[in-house]
């Protein structure tokens, strides 16, 4: 995020888009729901499913699936027709504003009624209303990054943040949510193909060698390695041997399972490293029992990144060890020493190359978190970024046409597939589905549907279902509700028994290399 | 100068405009106790237990609501004061099940009290939050027991058809914090005052049980009721306060990265609450970071390492055997077919510390910048 959660209760406008809040980020939809409550604030929500957040909302347009570049382009026309921008910041802070207005000139509201359904009128209200805001405050997760041309919708997010000045000021802002506990911070120390800790890139020669002086290595690469999606297909080819996987069940969360599961299982060696064995980790060579949040100390960046302590209350169960010592371990025995005292020592090395967390120790956050950039230990971090200028100093306004998503649907397969998680489980289940109550809150796979599609395949509440797309195909249980909207259907990807990415489609946004699981086509039968 | 002076028990302070008089007072670290005031939701002044006497004021002064201003003068324990809160923590101990120590022990009647109770509850022990109650703190502050008047029967039986909370409307005093805790801080928006007067009751959707309303389980109301009217299903009875140390960290879930204190029993994670005053989260959680800990003591959990053989089959084994086979096949992958062909996939999961360690690894050891997680997954 660019701003703090706090920050949430100082903006005047909120824009919420593909985020079912409520239910995958529950404390922080409460900042929301107080600040439209009993500060005032205006929501907007854009989603297509009728979310909970949608009944605190002034205004909710539902967008057809896949069509976010459209509306947000639409909305931009609007602003900047009515001169309603922030011509100052634009001017002082921002690039390429003229190619931006050219681009839209064409996303006029009828147009993007035409495309995304929403109503011409409704658009214009809206990019009043977001214009209008002192503080507008966007927030946004998966149902905006998970396509095609995720990082497309992203950029327009921030095109339109930058064309109210919405950067840089507190209760504003671009905010990402993060759906997994510390994404923010596995990021931040170097967890990425292209970028070693505090996004140091590998392919710049002084980043590479200040790394070989740290690590007292030569020979690292400086070539740009692979995504994890794009890693599994190589595999499939044999161009790709061993993956040493920690804490993931690509098995569950990846899309187009049944082409993973091929892949995975021609690779020459696999190492899971893991709390449970996940359906993963059945098809490892050597499985490695590891220590559980509970059971370790060390530090977590949230989503507003914030770095946290994570402390040790329980001990490991058996012989189970942290990842760290696992790690080290088998680099020792490889030929490279690494051997540390405890996972403070390991914050001590990471400070010493990751600017950003340079001035952030265990002391200082005992008791509360920081924000990074903390370049020195007398720095207070930085809860708002871009406040002064942005890191490439002017903020690059990019000029993004619309491109439809990868699969539409047809004749053969009418509907619409999008999906998402509920709020008693988590992720692919690993650790939720061992809780009874939450399971008994949420025990099975089912398939929300509007009940006016429902009733074209004569299916009632409660029955089962087979929904098939062009990759798979799952058996689940029809729930009707008022969340649905007609022509989509939503199944959360939780459940490995019905797993939804059986169905999913594997085509990547080109940059983030993330795949489309918001939207792909399939069709209903009733199961036998 | 002094324009905003205000004397509490004998002492001056200053003040802000808009300050209660608890504000101050708790500002100066004087305690004024309270039961029904919640943080970060307006004081509705239901409990009465904060009275304090403002001189020249006809009756007593909630503090929790009352402004402060300039020039008043309070007494936060004087006679007067001490001799109300007696009367309102008499009148809150008659009103239910209160069969902590605090009912007149030495009474004949305590017994036939404790059996009614028992027969209630279901369980021969005292009250589930002995040792962890504001009531019975305050009881013991001010040195009252429940016998001051007759026990009223509580009209509405114990509510335990959901998984996770237990509403036992025998101890409810009807405080209003878990009201507040619903509707003005997380804004679920799930449970309200209901009926009147003597039958007045916390009711959810219509007065239906929480797991058929719009209940989220975040169990808010747990952590703010000051008795034993709310506790989780699965600590009742079974955790009490003197056997559980506390370990502040941060929740495993979701990227909001609560602040949490997990209760330890023997070993054992036992009871989860929120880190209150401390962002991002003040004190809320939701029902996977209060009530989702479960998957720590699991029987299901790996705990030693295991390799498969030929014949499929995992089999268990030392760490020293996996891992000298896993530095033996990498190495031997890096050295004929290049570092390139590996990848390490680490986790949004593991520590920051854990995933430096992992992309280390493969940069430092396997010579690949193949390293990514499942964050865009
Ligand atoms: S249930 Fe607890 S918090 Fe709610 S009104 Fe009763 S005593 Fe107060
Ligand atoms: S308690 Fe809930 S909202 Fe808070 S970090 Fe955990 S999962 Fe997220
Ligand atoms: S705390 Fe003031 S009336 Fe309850």
């Amino acid at each position: 995020m660019t701003n703090t959660i706090g920050c949430i209760e100082k903006a005047d406008v909120i824009l919420v888009t593909g985020s079912n809040t409520t239910e995958n980020h529950p404390v922080l939809s409460s900042f929301v729901k107080r600040a439209v409550t009993f500060k005032n604030a205006r929501l907007i929500v854009v989603d297509p499913r009728r979310i909970k957040l949608t009944s605190f909302a002034h205004q909710w347009m539902r967008q057809n699936l896949g069509t976010d570049v459209v509306w947000i382009n639409g909305l931009m026309h609007v602003i900047i027709k009515e001169d309603l921008y922030d011509r100052e910041f634009v001017a002082k802070r921002t690039d390429g504003f003229d190619e931006l207005r050219k681009l839209v000139e064409k996303f006029t509201p009828e147009h993007v009624e035409e495309i995304t359904g929403i109503p011409a009128q409704q658009l214009i209200d809206v990019a009043r209303m977001y214009a209008g805001a002192k503080a507008g405050s966007i927030l946004y997760c998966m149902g905006i990054t998970q396509h095609t041309h995720g990082t497309d919708n992203v950029k327009s997010l921030a095109n339109l943040a930058m064309l109210c000045g919405n950067l840089g000021i507190e209760g504003g802002g671009v905010n990402p949510l993060r759906g997994q506990n510390n994404v923010q911070g596995a990021c931040d120390v170097g967890g990425l193909p292209n970028v070693f800790t505090a996004y140091q890139p590998v392919t710049n020669p002084d980043a590479v060698k200040k790394m070989e002086e740290a690590w007292g290595v030569s020979g690292l690469s400086d070539k740009v390695g692979l995504k994890v999606t794009e890693m599994l297909p190589k595999a499939h080819d044999g161009e790709f041997k061993a993956l040493y996987i920690i804490g993931e069940n690509p098995l569950v969360s990846d899309p187009d399972l049944n082409h993973a599961e091929q892949c995975i299982k021609n690779l020459e060696f696999l190492v899971v490293q893991d709390i449970f064995m996940t359906e993963t980790a059945r098809l490892a060579d050597v499985v490695l029992p590891s220590a559980c949040f509970a059971e370790k100390e060390g530090t977590f960046a949230n989503t507003e990144r914030r770095v946290q302590r994570v402390r040790k209350a329980v001990d490991p169960p058996g012989q189970a060890w942290d990842d760290w010592k696992i790690t080290c371990e088998i680099a020792t025995r490889m030929g490279y020493a690494m051997s540390y005292e405890s996972s403070e020592a390991i914050h001590e090395e990471i400070r010493t190359v990751t600017p950003s967390y340079a001035g952030i120790t265990y002391p200082r956050i005992e008791e509360e978190g920081i924000h990074w950039p903390c370049p020195a230990e007398d720095h207070p971090g930085t809860p708002v970024l871009h406040t002064a200028q942005f890191p490439i100093g002017k903020g690059k306004f990019h000029a993004i046409d619309y491109i439809p998503p990868a699969e539409n649907t047809d004749e053969e397969y009418p509907m619409y597939l999008t999906t998402g998680r509920v709020i008693y489980q988590y992720h692919t289940g690993t650790m939720t589905r061992k809780t009874e109550g939450l399971n008994e809150r949420a025990p099975e796979s089912f398939v929300e549907i509007s009940p006016k599609d429902a009733g074209q395949y004569e299916l009632k509440d409660g029955d089962w279902v087979q929904v098939a797309s062009r990759r798979g195909d799952i058996t689940a249980r029809i729930r009707f509700s008022d969340k649905a909207v007609e022509g989509t259907v939503f199944i959360p990807f939780h459940f490995a028994e019905a797993a939804a990415n059986r169905l999913t489609h594997a085509a990547l946004d080109p940059v983030s290399g993330i795949p489309e699981y918001k939207v792909c086509a399939v069709k209903l039968s009733k199961a036998a | 100068m002094s324009e905003n002076r205000i004397v509490i028990n004998g002492n001056d302070f200053s003040f802000e405009p808009e300050e209660t008089i608890l504000q101050v007072a708790s500002r100066n670290h004087i305690d004024i106790p309270t039961l029904c005031h919640l943080k970060g939701a307006a004081p509705t002044g239901e409990c009465r237990i904060c009275m304090v006497e403002v001189e020249g004021a006809q009756a007593l002064v909630a503090a929790c609501s009352g402004p402060a201003e300039n020039g008043m003068v309070v007494q936060t324990e004087s006679p007067k004061v001490i001799e109300s809160r007696r009367m309102t923590l008499q009148l809150m101990l008659s009103s239910g099940n209160h069969n902590c120590a605090v009912r007149g022990s030495d009474d004949k009647d305590w017994t036939q009290f404790q059996l009614a109770v028992q027969k209630e509850d279901g369980s021969p022990q005292l009250c589930p939050v002995w040792g962890d109650c504001r009531l019975q703190d305050l009881a013991y502050r001010y040195q009252v027991s429940g016998e001051r008047f007759p026990k009223t029967d509580t009209p509405y039986p114990m509510e335990t058809v959901n998984p996770f909370i237990v509403r036992d409307f025998s101890r409810c005093i009807l405080c209003g914090r878990c009201v507040q805790a619903c509707n003005d801080i997380q804004v679920n928006q799930a449970i309200h005052f209901g009926n009147r007067g003597a039958a007045t009751k916390i009711i959810a959707a219509g007065d239906r049980p929480l797991k058929d309303s719009d209940c989220v389980f975040c169990g808010e109301c747990v952590q703010v009721c000051p008795v034993g009217a709310l506790v989780e299903k699965d600590a009742k009875y079974k955790v009490r306060p003197w056997e559980t140390k506390k370990v502040r960290t941060t929740c495993s879930y979701c990227g909001v990265g609560c602040q949490l204190h997990l209760h330890v029993k023997e070993g054992k994670v036992v009871k989860v609450t929120g880190a209150e005053d401390i962002p991002p989260n003040y004190g809320s959680l939701c029902v996977k970071g209060r009530f989702g800990f479960d998957f720590v003591n699991s029987p299901e959990r790996l705990t030693t390492p295991l390799i498969r053989e030929e014949d499929g089959e995992f089999r268990e084994a030392s760490w020293d055997e996996a891992i000298d086979l896993v530095a033996k096949r990498l190495g031997e992958i890096k050295e004929k077919h290049g570092g390139d062909t590996f990848g390490m996939l680490t986790s949004a999961r593991i520590t920051n510390e854990e995933n430096y360690i992992a992309q280390k690894f493969a940069r430092a050891v396997m010579k690949t910048n193949n390293v990514d997680h499942c964050a865009r997954l």
